[in-house]
This record gives C-alpha cells, sequence and structure tokens, in this order.
C-alpha cells in the first residue's frame, strides 16, 4: 500500500537508537531536519471541492501561505503535504492513492473540512466517509468549509508535530525510521 | 399562450397526447412514449421550442408505469416554458433518444440512465456518467438505498 | 505518406488547471487536439439523492454546495422553487425580495472575480488572481457579516430571508459597489490590450449562436454568441422587472468575447445593486405564512408559542400540495433550474437541478476538436465550469 502506518506497526524505539544513539549530536541534527521540513512544507496543488476554494484564498494575498514556507507544487513528486480540500467520493479514491503514492517520503496528510475528515453533510452512497479510512491523516481542521485561519491553524500545527519527530537526521540517511509520536 | 401550443399540438398528434395538467401557471403535456420524437421535432420546427432546458427521470415506485421521463422546454423566442412527459414501465424501461432533436439531450440522457436506469434507446454513447463504470444499481430509484447497498443503514435522523 | 500517429493523453483529475476534478482524455495529432472526451462524476455527492430524505427547509444548506462559488444565486432557486410549489410568491415582502436581488449580484461579482483570476492564471497572467481575490475578499467579508459564513451562507429562507441586514451593510456595500468599477478596470488594463492575452483568446473555442442553442449553452457563454436571452429581464423573479440594467450580449462568440461579456455583467450587477440599495425600504423579511415560515427568533426564546412553532416547522416541515414546477434563475454561470416534484409529504419527491456548468461543458469537446492543445485550457477556462454543481 505504500501508507506508513504511525506508532503500532514501527520496531520498539530502541532498536533505532541502536543505529544512531539520542546524543546531543544526533538530536541537534533532528532538530536542524525537522525544522528545515516543517518551515518548507510543499503541498500539492489538490483541490476536490468547496474547502479548494477556501485554500486558495489562503495562499492568495491576504492570508499568504508563502509566510509559512507554504509554496503549492502541481506535481505529487515535489510536493511532501496532501491537503484533501474536500469531498472524496469512491470515484476519486483510486486517483487520490495514487498521488499520494507518487509523494516522496517524508509525506503528511491533512484533513481539510468536514468532509475529508468524516464525510460531512454527505452521508451517501457514493461519498467516502473520511478519508481516514483510507491514508493516514496527520491533522483534521473541522470546518465546512474551515476559515483560512482554520487551515492556517492546521499548518502551524503540523510543524509543531514536525518539530516532534524523533531519529529524522539518522532517517535521513538510511539509519532507521523516524519516530513520531 | 402555452394553451395554444397545446392546442396545435392536439391537432397535430390527435392520438398522441393523453394528458394536459396545469399546476401553478405551468403546462405539463403527457404523451405516449413512442411519439416523443415526433413530438418534440414538433415543438422545436413549429412551434419554436428551440432550447431544451432540462431532461430528467422521475421514479414513481409503486404506481403502474413506474417511471416518467420529463422533458423541460423553452422557447427563446417568446420566452415560454413547456413541460412533456412520457410514462415509462418498469418492465421495459427505454425511450427513444431526443439527442437528434437537440444534441444537449446526450448528457442529460447519459444521467439518466446512470441514475434512474433507464435506457435510451439509438443514443450515441449511452454510458454511466457519474458513477463509476463498474458500479451496480441506479441510485435514484426509490428502492436504493440512500447510503448505499453495502452499508448497515443508518438508524437515526438525517439531518 | 506517413503514418499519422494519434497519442492520447489524460488530462486530469488532477490538473491545476481543469478547474477540479475534471477528467479529460484527449486524442492529438501532433500538438492538434483530434477529439476530447470528458469524464466527470468525480465529486458526485449524491445531493438529489440526500434532499429526498429530508425535508424542504433542511434541503436548503445542500444548495450551498452546488455552485460553491455563487452559494446565494443556488440559494436563491431553491427558495423560489419551493415557493412557487406552495404558491406563496405572491406573499415575499418587498425588503426580503430587495435583499435577495442584492445579495444575488454580490454574489455574481463574487463568482465572476473567481473565474477571471482562475482563468488569467491559467492563461499564465498572475497578477490578476491576487486582484480578484483581494475585491473577493470584500464580498467575503459581507457575506460573514450577513450570515456568519464565508462561502457557505444558507441565508434565505423559503418564505424570506432568515436575518435582517446587520447594522452598517449598506454601507459596506455601497463603498463596495463605487470602488468596484475601477477594479474592474485594473482588469482590463492588465488583460484587454495585452499582446498576450488577445492572442490566447481572440478565435479560440469559437461557438456560433445556432450551435450555442443546440448544445444548450446559457448564461453570458450563450449570450457572448449573440444570443439576446437573459432569465432576468425575460423571466423575471424576486422583482427584477423593477430594475434596469442592460442585457450583455457579443457577437464572436470567442473566449475573449466572454471575457469582455462576464466583464461588463458585473458592471451592470454593480447598477443593479446600485438600485437595489436605493430601494431598500425597512420592512418584515419573512412572509406572513406560518405555517411555512419559521418565527423570529426573539419570538421563540420568549414565548411558548414562538417555541412551538419553530419545533413543529424544524420537525415536521410543511407539507406542499401534490404538483410539479420548474424553476430557473439566471445564476452566475447560466440557467440553473429547479425541478421540484411534490407528492403531498414534507420531503421533495423528487429534486432534479439543472447546473449550468454540467451542460456548458457538453460543448467543450466541440469547442476544442482541432484546436491547439494549449487553448484546451483556455476552452476550460471560458467555461466557467464548477464540478460542484456538474456532479452535484
Amino acid at each position: 500500500m505504500g501508507v506508513k502506518q504511525q506508532g503500532a506497526e514501527l520496531a520498539p524505539a530502541t532498536e533505532y537508537y541502536k543505529v544512531l544513539g539520542d546524543n546531543i549530536l544526533t538530536t541537534s541534527l533532528d532538530k536542524l531536519v525537522n525544522w528545515s521540513r516543517s518551515r518548507s512544507m510543499w503541498p500539492m496543488t489538490f483541490g476536490l471541492a468547496c474547502c479548494a476554494i477556501e485554500m486558495m484564498a489562503a495562499g492568495a494575498a491576504r492570508f499568504d501561505l508563502d509566510r509559512l514556507g507554504v509554496l503549492f507544487r502541481a506535481s505529487p513528486r515535489q510536493a511532501d503535504l496532501i491537503i484533501i480540500a474536500g469531498t472524496v467520493t469512491h470515484k476519486m479514491m483510486p486517483v487520490i492513492r495514487t498521488v499520494y503514492e507518487q509523494m516522496p517520503e517524508p509525506k503528511y496528510v491533512i484533513a481539510m473540512g468536514a468532509c475529508a475528515s468524516s464525510g460531512g453533510v454527505f452521508d451517501t452512497y457514493s461519498v467516502l466517509q473520511g478519508i481516514d479510512q483510507e491514508l493516514p491523516v496527520d491533522v483534521y481542521v473541522p470546518g465546512c468549509p474551515p476559515r483560512p485561519e482554520g487551515l492556517l491553524y492546521g499548518l502551524i500545527k503540523l510543524q509543531e508535530k514536525i518539530m516532534r519527530e524523533k531519529n529524522s537526521f539518522g532517517a535521513a540517511i538510511g539509519a532507521g525510521q523516524v519516530i513520531r509520536d | 399562450m402555452s394553451q395554444a401550443v397545446v392546442a396545435k399540438l392536439k391537432g397535430a398528434f390527435p392520438a398522441t397526447v393523453q394528458e394536459v395538467k396545469e399546476h401553478r401557471g405551468e403546462v405539463t403535456v403527457t404523451v405516449k412514449r413512442e411519439d416523443i420524437v415526433q413530438v418534440c421535432d414538433f415543438l422545436k420546427k413549429e412551434a419554436g421550442y428551440n432550447f431544451l432546458c432540462d431532461l430528467c427521470g422521475v421514479d414513481y415506485l409503486g404506481q403502474q408505469p413506474r417511471f416518467m421521463v420529463v422533458y423541460n422546454l423553452y422557447n427563446i423566442t417568446t420566452k415560454e416554458r413547456l413541460r412533456v412527459k412520457v410514462a415509462v414501465p418498469e418492465e421495459d424501461a427505454c425511450v427513444e433518444t431526443v439527442s437528434g432533436v437537440w444534441s444537449t439531450a446526450n448528457w442529460h440522457e447519459r444521467e439518466c440512465w446512470d441514475l434512474m436506469g433507464i435506457r435510451f434507446a439509438n443514443h450515441p454513447d449511452l454510458r454511466r456518467i457519474l458513477m463509476p463504470e463498474n458500479w451496480e444499481g441506479h441510485p435514484l430509484r426509490k428502492d436504493y438505498p440512500l447510503q448505499g447497498p453495502g452499508r448497515e443503514p443508518y438508524q437515526g435522523r438525517l439531518s | 505518406m506517413a503514418k499519422k500517429d494519434i497519442m492520447t493523453i489524460n488530462m486530469g483529475p488532477q490538473h491545476p488547471s481543469t478547474h477540479g476534478v475534471l477528467q479529460l482524455i484527449l486524442e492529438l495529432d501532433g500538438e492538434t487536439v483530434v477529439k476530447a472526451t470528458p469524464h466527470i462524476g468525480f465529486l458526485h455527492r449524491g445531493v438529489e439523492k440526500l434532499s429526498e430524505n429530508r425535508s424542504y427547509h433542511r434541503a436548503l444548506p445542500l444548495t450551498d454546495r452546488l455552485d460553491y462559488l455563487a452559494p446565494m444565486s443556488n440559494n436563491l432557486g431553491y427558495v423560489l422553487a419551493v415557493e412557487k410549489l406552495l404558491g406563496i410568491t405572491d406573499l415575499i415582502p418587498e425588503r426580503a425580495k430587495v435583499v435577495r436581488v442584492m445579495m444575488a449580484e454580490l454574489t455574481r461579482i463574487k463568482s465572476h472575480l473567481v473565474w477571471l483570476a482562475t482563468h488569467a492564471l491559467d492563461i499564465g497572467a498572475m497578477t490578476v488572481f491576487l486582484y480578484c481575490f483581494r475585491e473577493r475578499e470584500a464580498i467575503m467579508d459581507m457575506y460573514e457579516k450577513l450570515s456568519g459564513a464565508r462561502m457557505t451562507s444558507n441565508y434565505f429562507r423559503v418564505g424570506g430571508l432568515s436575518l435582517d441586514l446587520p447594522e452598517g451593510f449598506e454601507k459596506d456595500v455601497r463603498s463596495f459597489i463605487d470602488a468596484m468599477p475601477g477594479h474592474i478596470e485594473t482588469y482590463e488594463g492588465l488583460l484587454t490590450g495585452n499582446k498576450i492575452w488577445q492572442k490566447r483568446t481572440i478565435g479560440v473555442a469559437k461557438i456560433d449562436a445556432d450551435a450555442a442553442i443546440d448544445i444548450g449553452l446559457t448564461g453570458p457563454a450563450l449570450r457572448a454568441s449573440g444570443v439576446d436571452w437573459d432569465l432576468r429581464r425575460d423571466n423575471p423573479y424576486s422583482g427584477y422587472e423593477e430594475y434596469e440594467f442592460q442585457v450583455v450580449t457579443r457577437q464572436n462568440g470567442d473566449t475573449f468575447d466572454r471575457y469582455k461579456a462576464r466583464l461588463d455583467e458585473m458592471r451592470e450587477s454593480c447598477k443593479i445593486i446600485r438600485q437595489a440599495l436605493d430601494k431598500l425600504q425597512p420592512g418584515p423579511i419573512l412572509a406572513d405564512a406560518p405555517a411555512v415560515c419559521l418565527p423570529p427568533k426573539e419570538k421563540v426564546v420568549n414565548s411558548i408559542e414562538g417555541l412551538i412553532h419553530q419545533f413543529k416547522i424544524i420537525t415536521e416541515g410543511f407539507k406542499p400540495e401534490p404538483g410539479e414546477i420548474y424553476q430557473g434563475v439566471e445564476a452566475p454561470k447560466g440557467e440553473l433550474g429547479y425541478y421540484l416534484v411534490s407528492d403531498g409529504s414534507a420531503n421533495p419527491y423528487r429534486m432534479k437541478i439543472r447546473p449550468p456548468s454540467f451542460v456548458n461543458l457538453q460543448a467543450l469537446p466541440q469547442m476544442v476538436e482541432g484546436a491547439l492543445l494549449a487553448d484546451v485550457i483556455a476552452a476550460i477556462g471560458t467555461l466557467d465550469i464548477v464540478l460542484g454543481e456538474i456532479d452535484r
């Protein structure tokens, strides 16, 4: 599937530390890696429905996502964040999965809005009831649609989450995997 | 004014017009299924209804015949509307296509087939349009569950 | 003779220029499009089926999410349709009608702004995008003041409006429409005389009047082909017959004319809003139809009768007599129609929405066949499609 599950499926944390210990050098390097990752999140330009318009508004002059280092990329190969902005239908899901699998690691998912988080008002035959049934979601942004400030807050929360990652330097040079909380 | 058109239609197709109804100032003419293309052609060429606004199916589950196909027409010159309906039985859910009269009917009929399961004979490209190709069933039918057949029906209230 | 190779390429549903989740299968001979096949339905959410399972009042929020660039136009079409079904069209108070017209026209400007922003961005003009979104934010702020939401307003009600205008709202609108014509001049200054813009739009995706009517185009896309038809003038609703405005028509039916038609339409909308502001008088905002309209909030919280009244309408709804009606309104993208069938119960028996984008998109294959690949992007932009309403 290519979907990396968090927590449960990873081996105990101690195994990674066998590779690269937990000392002042590695943790400082982890911080450096985390800092650079969290300050340059490049999301996919991927709008599904109404929320995409608010995502565009967040990218335009008034809210200006660029100041968080968020630049929209048109290709999944250049992106490390996918914002599921809108209703996900059963017809659309295979496309989203393909796009997600094309993104290089490390990758993050934001479920923007009620539809992406839970299906929202559309409890019908054609709508997937929450993107978390298929992809591992890092941040949920509630709202129908969320305000651009809501999306900004979600992005900041994701930055904080990335900053808490451990062994990110080790993973970058091929020693073990990133430990997320 | 619409009454004049209905009278003209009755004059041209005496055996076809089954029912004429008026509700809130809108005229609905029910015609025989076999003659729908001729009726539409006549309305377009002789009565000036050159614009097909909408085409859809309605499922009257439990009634005979079960389906109605509804054509909402518009006359751009006189700015008038007229509604034409044909009854379609469940066992032979098929109507002749009017995409030869108005090209816009093409997608409307595809949608009607996709969601309501009414076939359109001689349609140039009758494929599913909104649902995936391999979808089973026709969701807008009244006996199709809202949340899809695969799910346990929700017991609470839909709000 | 060299063998003619046809290459098939896939565009979308994940593509920044398809305005959502539209998929196009393009067959190309070199750079020339031989055949284009649109595939839609990636955002089919079952709105029609869902509304059959809800009462009339509760189906209203779903209409916001059809054409999410113009929520109030969708609301307007729906409430007018239900009012027609109930036969209470004549009971709607004057103030509600004027506010509806005002908000519908603001919505038209808002929708056209997004169209211009994305259309220009697709063709390569980035600056216009930022300007258009700046003006759009002003309208969003008004929406928010009025209804509490920036996009999904859910403001109109069957029988009138949900709330009266907030304080200072008229002043906001007035200052906005005072400034808006100047902004439109700015966009024109950036685009109309621009050689690149002209090369990318003049003569591109042409469609003549007869073909446009045959394929079912409506709205500015049809009027740019020279067909003089606007539901606001020809089948007036909500008191549009009392306003003076021009129906903008153009003759060539190409991308440039559609662009000009929409810009002129924004100017006309400003005029209509100005007239609406002048007409605005204090008065009731809900029709005197207690079986249909929710009571005012003060009554609900202060008296038991009001509470019972609200409770009955929310839980039971109202039951229009059996029958069927069709109501079309001139939405920013074309004719938005609601076909409602009532069987005498509190839920619509069948609600068919005639989305303008769905029908307009049908014209895409014949517009782009024989054109260059790059013109496909211009053609999608000029049709002004929204997938939320195409797929419903």
